[in-house]
Order: structure tokens, then C-alpha cells, then sequence
């Protein structure tokens, strides 16, 4: 028999991929179908978003961070409020506090719910994308009865919030809050004893905790390899400290428990959507200092000084003591932070977006290495990646 | 917890005097400043000591300050996940000057750095693979540099003739406007210098 030199091939997934989840290209060196290396090339939607948030004011730079994650935008914005608070040194009101949560959960659904869907179809399932499709535009309907816009809000103001819940909505999430685990459960009835589900994500892409460590990882992606790390219980930030929800891990770390613990975490935001609802406290909703916070629309057609605060914040925006802060959140895709430094002007100095999604899909040729071409896409899908936030 | 955090400051500070050049705790976060030719040595040291523990690279960014004479700062902000804290270690480096990398010590480390190399243009010796990852291929200078103007250099569109898309120097139909609003009330205004006067006089009788 003579010997046959075979010489690896180099494919391109993507940038077109309907499987990149965006705009992914990436180089894959393939020994016939077995992926040697996997060297994803970022940037395709890189928009230079930290470079247009050093020339606008602290309030213009909210509605970037919509633009990021665009799958659950209001926990970037929550980074960003937290941040600048820090630096300012002011204290959100409760009921400020109470909301902030219940949309950061409302956006964690969001994305589980998109997440999870997309994975599926990813790995051959129809269906579930159809109904998660169905559940999100309930929850947008939310965002816009509060905010006016159904998925960029730009609702989390430093101080607080912008505005107040309309009569009505607290109830309305209460009755979607109260029917949405039937969701989840015919979404486990297709997926979780899936035979074919289950082929495809069984014993892929597993990560140990030590792997997860040195490479960064965060948020389920971490847990799934059974790290019991949340920082909304271990550095909790606004009302988390008195919500009452448990953490589920995976064991494996592979796709399958990467989709589990994402179902699981849906089941807690459950219970935390619930008890915001419940114990809400009345009161403002953003902060009492009319150097920070715009004054109501009723008070700026009265009195001057109202309207002269108004001028101030939205022309030359409040001026942020100098100073620098790592805030960090836990967002649905892992620890998403902003390093803020302030160099006491109203503009940030430097405003650095860490982005969880960045230091998972830089474990993609760990994850990947080994397996088939069909798992790469798998591996990708249960990483939960977003472009928007990895490219910035 | 801000007791223990002075204390690992400390701890820090005298087990690594010689590659530590300060420690300063500031909104409750503890800051490093190290040199940069030990920085693989100190984030060894924090990610493997008992008492530091900080397992996790969560991050490495850039930031420049173009009028120092080491006009780049490396920030790298670290977590232990066991200790539940969070410490951020600094270098300062100029463009000519390259800085040990940390992917022997942290393997997230390699795409931070690139991050950087690609913004900034700070090197970073020892790097198995620095490229550029964010911006385009072919790319020429380090956007988040201050002195790189918002508007960028060149601008991009689909060329119909030769059926690709091609690179032209950016023109702008309207001047960039920078809005700086940066207080035109505080200070003397126009026409009220008197005001001046008045406030170096009180303060000469105050003296």
C-alpha cells in the first residue's frame, strides 16, 4: 500500500452563516471532518462604540449599550447605570431599584427564550423558535408599555430609571408571569428527553471549571461545568440582596447542561419577577437630585429653576467626579462590565466594555477541537453568542 | 470587607515590594500598579497565592493619556471567584515599548491583548498570535487612540465598476462638529470681569 499524504483543508464558516449568529467568520483547518483548529475572526460589526461614547455625555452614552447585546438590552444598560452611580456616589430609590430588576429579568428571559430557541434550531428543531418567537414579543410588549420602544429602551438611567410603570402594566405582567412556566414546560416536553436534542448535545463541547477559569468564562456557560458563581448573589448589586432565587449548575459542562441550566435559570426569573412584583415599594423612581436626574415635565412648565436644570442636563449633561470603577453585572450571557474612567468632566475618559461573549468565543477552539463539523455549530450555538456585544 | 481589602493591599505590597510600585484602594476597589517588565511575575503570584486566589482574567483594556511620558496604561482587572474579589493590576508602557504578555498566566488573556495591540498599538512581547481582531483586515492605525479623530481616515463603499467594495479617504460634506458644551457658564463670563477683580480683592483681604 503506498502512503497517501492528506493534506488538511481550510473551510470558512460564515460570515453568512445563518448558524454564526451574526456575523462570524471563522477559519476552520478540517482533518476530513474532524475539526483541527477553529480560528474565529471577529470585528465584522465592530462599530467603535467605546470610542463614541468618549465624545458624548453620560446621558447621551445609555442608548449605546441598548446596541450591544440587542438580544437583552436592558442588562447592558444596567452595567452602565451601576457604573456611573458608583462614580457619582448616589443612591437609586427602592422602587427605582425594584424595576431595575424586574427588566433585568424580563431581559433575561428574553434572551434564555431567544437563546435557547435559536440553539435548537441549530441543531435541527423548528418548532420551538416559532413559539419562543411568540413569548419575546409578549415581553416587548412590556418594554414598550413602559419605555416606548419595544427592544432598544434606553430605561435605565444613572439614578435610577426614566420613567414610572403605567397603571395597569404590573398586573398584566403578573398574569404573563403566572402562564409563562407552561411555556417553558412545552418547550422541555420537545427538547429535554429529545433523542435527536439530545445526540447533538450530550458530551459536546464539555469545559471543565479549571478550563472555564483560565479562559474566562462566566454566567451559565460557567455554571454548566458546575461553578456556583452568580453575581447577583455573591456581589449582589440593586434589589438582589432581598430577592430570594436559587442558582442551578450543570456537572458536565457540555451543550446539553449548557441548555439545561438556562432553562432552570428561566424557572428563577420566574420567581424573582414575581417577588419584584409583589413587595414593589411606592415612591420616585430615579434619584432626588436635580444635578443628576431631569425634573418632572409638570415642574419644568412652573418654575425656572426646573427649567434651567432641564437646559443643563440635556445640553452640557452633569459632570462626573474623577475617578475610575470596574462595575460589573451578572447578565444573562455572563459577566458583562463597563470600566468607567472619569476624569471629572461630562464625558467619560475611557469607557471599556467587557463583554462576556468575547472570552467565550475565544474558547471556541478549545470547545471545538476534535469534533465534527456539525458540533462546531452546536458549540457555538450553546455559548450563547451575540455579535453585537462581542464586536462593540 | 474594606478592612480585608486594605489588608491583601498590604500583603500585596510587602510580598511583592520589588515588582509592586503601589497599591491604593479607591470606591472600594483595590487598585495595583506594577512594573511592567514583573507584570507575568504579579499576576502569577495573585492568581496562585492562598490569600489572592484570583483565578479569573476578566479583562484587559487599554487606556491612553497622551500628554505622560509613558503615555499607555495596560489595565488588567482580575476576580477570585473563592475570595469573591476583585483586583486591578496596572502597567504603564509607551507605543515603542512592548509589555510581557500574561497568556502563559491566563489563556482569556490572548484576545485582550490583542484587543489592545489592535486600539492602541501597545505591544506585547511573548504573544503566540498578535494580529489585529477588531478592526478590518489591512487596517492602518489604532483607533481608541486620542489623537485618532472620530471620523477615522478612510471610508468605504461598493465601487460598481470594479465590483468590489473600496477604501477612500473620508470626506466629509460638513466639518466634524465636536458639541463641547464643557461648562460656558462656570468661570467668568464675557463682560463680567468686574466679578474677577472682585474675588481677587476678597481673597487678598482674606490673606
Amino acid at each position: 500500500m503506498t502512503e497517501t499524504q492528506i493534506k488538511n483543508l481550510t473551510l470558512n464558516f460564515g460570515p453568512q452563516h445563518p448558524s454564526a449568529h451574526g456575523v462570524l467568520r471563522m477559519v476552520l483547518e478540517m482533518d476530513g471532518e474532524i475539526v483541527e483548529r477553529a480560528d474565529p475572526h471577529i470585528g465584522l460589526l465592530h462599530r467603535g462604540t467605546e470610542k463614541l461614547i468618549e465624545y458624548k455625555t453620560y446621558l447621551q452614552a445609555v442608548p449605546y449599550f441598548d446596541r450591544l447585546d440587542y438580544v437583552a438590552p436592558q442588562n447592558m444598560e444596567h452595567a452602565f447605570a451601576i457604573g456611573v452611580e458608583k462614580l457619582l456616589g448616589c443612591e437609586v430609590p427602592p422602587r427605582g431599584q425594584y424595576l431595575r430588576v424586574l427588566y433585568a429579568e424580563l431581559g433575561r428571559v428574553l434572551n434564555h427564550v431567544f437563546n435557547i430557541v435559536a440553539y435548537a434550531m441549530d441543531v435541527g428543531a423548528m418548532t420551538p423558535m416559532l413559539w419562543g418567537m411568540e413569548e419575546r414579543e409578549r415581553i416587548f410588549e412590556f418594554c414598550e408599555r413602559v419605555s416606548g420602544a419595544r427592544m432598544h429602551m434606553n430605561y435605565f438611567r444613572p439614578g435610577g430609571v426614566s420613567k414610572d410603570m403605567p397603571d395597569g402594566l404590573a398586573e398584566d405582567i403578573m398574569t404573563w408571569v403566572e402562564a409563562f412556566p407552561k411555556f417553558i414546560d412545552d418547550v422541555e416536553t420537545l427538547l429535554t428527553e429529545n433523542r435527536i436534542f439530545k445526540q447533538r448535545t450530550v458530551d459536546i463541547g464539555r469545559i471543565t471549571p479549571d478550563q472555564c477559569m483560565d479562559w474566562g468564562f462566566t454566567g451559565p456557560n460557567l455554571r454548566a461545568a458546575g461553578v456556583a458563581w452568580d453575581l447577583r448573589k455573591a456581589q449582589p448589586y440593586d434589589a438582589y440582596a432581598k430577592m430570594d432565587f436559587d442558582v442551578p449548575i450543570g456537572k458536565n459542562g457540555d451543550c446539553y447542561d449548557r441548555y439545561l441550566v438556562r432553562m432552570y435559570e428561566m424557572r428563577e426569573c420566574v420567581k424573582i419577577i414575581k417577588q419584584c412584583l409583589n413587595e414593589m415599594p411606592p415612591g420616585p423612581v430615579r434619584v432626588d437630585d436635580r444635578k443628576i436626574s431631569p425634573p418632572k415635565r409638570g415642574e419644568m412648565k412652573s418654575s425656572m429653576e426646573a427649567l434651567i436644570h432641564h437646559f443643563k442636563l440635556y445640553t452640557e449633561g452633569y459632570h462626573v467626579p474623577a475617578g475610575e470603577t470596574y462595575s460589573a453585572v451578572e447578565a444573562p450571557k455572563g459577566e458583562f462590565a463597563v470600566y468607567l474612567v472619569s476624569d471629572g468632566t461630562n464625558k467619560p475618559y475611557r469607557c471599556k466594555i467587557r463583554s462576556p461573549g468575547y472570552a467565550h468565543l475565544q474558547g471556541m477552539d478549545l470547545l471545538t477541537k476534535g469534533h465534527m463539523l456539525a458540533d462546531a455549530v452546536a458549540n457555538l450555538g450553546s455559548l450563547d453568542i451575540v455579535f453585537g456585544e462581542i464586536d462593540r | 470587607m474594606d478592612l480585608a481589602l486594605r489588608d491583601l493591599g498590604d500583603f500585596i505590597a510587602d510580598t511583592l515590594h520589588k515588582e509592586v510600585t503601589g497599591t491604593e484602594i479607591r470606591l472600594d476597589e483595590l487598585m495595583v500598579e506594577a512594573k511592567r517588565d514583573s507584570i507575568v511575575r504579579v499576576l502569577t503570584f495573585l492568581r496562585d497565592d492562598a490569600n489572592c486566589k484570583f483565578r479569573q482574567m476578566v479583562d484587559i483594556c487599554g487606556v491612553d493619556y497622551p500628554e505622560d511620558a509613558e503615555r499607555f496604561e495596560v489595565v488588567y482587572n482580575l476576580l477570585s471567584l473563592s475570595h469573591n474579589r476583585r483586583v486591578r493590576v496596572k502597567v504603564r508602557t509607551t507605543a515603542e515599548v512592548p509589555v510581557p504578555s500574561a497568556t502563559g498566566v491566563y489563556s482569556a488573556a490572548n484576545w485582550f491583548e490583542r484587543e489592545v495591540w489592535d486600539l492602541y498599538g501597545v505591544m506585547f512581547s511573548g504573544h503566540p498570535d498578535l494580529r489585529r481582531i477588531m478592526t478590518d483586515y489591512g487596517f492602518e492605525g489604532h483607533p481608541l487612540r486620542k489623537d485618532f479623530p472620530l471620523t477615522g481616515y478612510v471610508e468605504l463603499r461598493y465601487d460598481d465598476e470594479q465590483k468590489r467594495v473600496v477604501y477612500e479617504p473620508v470626506s466629509l460634506p460638513q466639518e466634524f462638529r465636536s458639541y463641547d458644551f464643557l461648562s460656558p457658564w462656570e468661570g467668568v463670563l464675557p463682560g463680567d470681569e468686574k466679578a474677577l477683580e472682585a474675588d481677587a480683592k476678597g481673597e487678598g483681604e482674606g490673606a
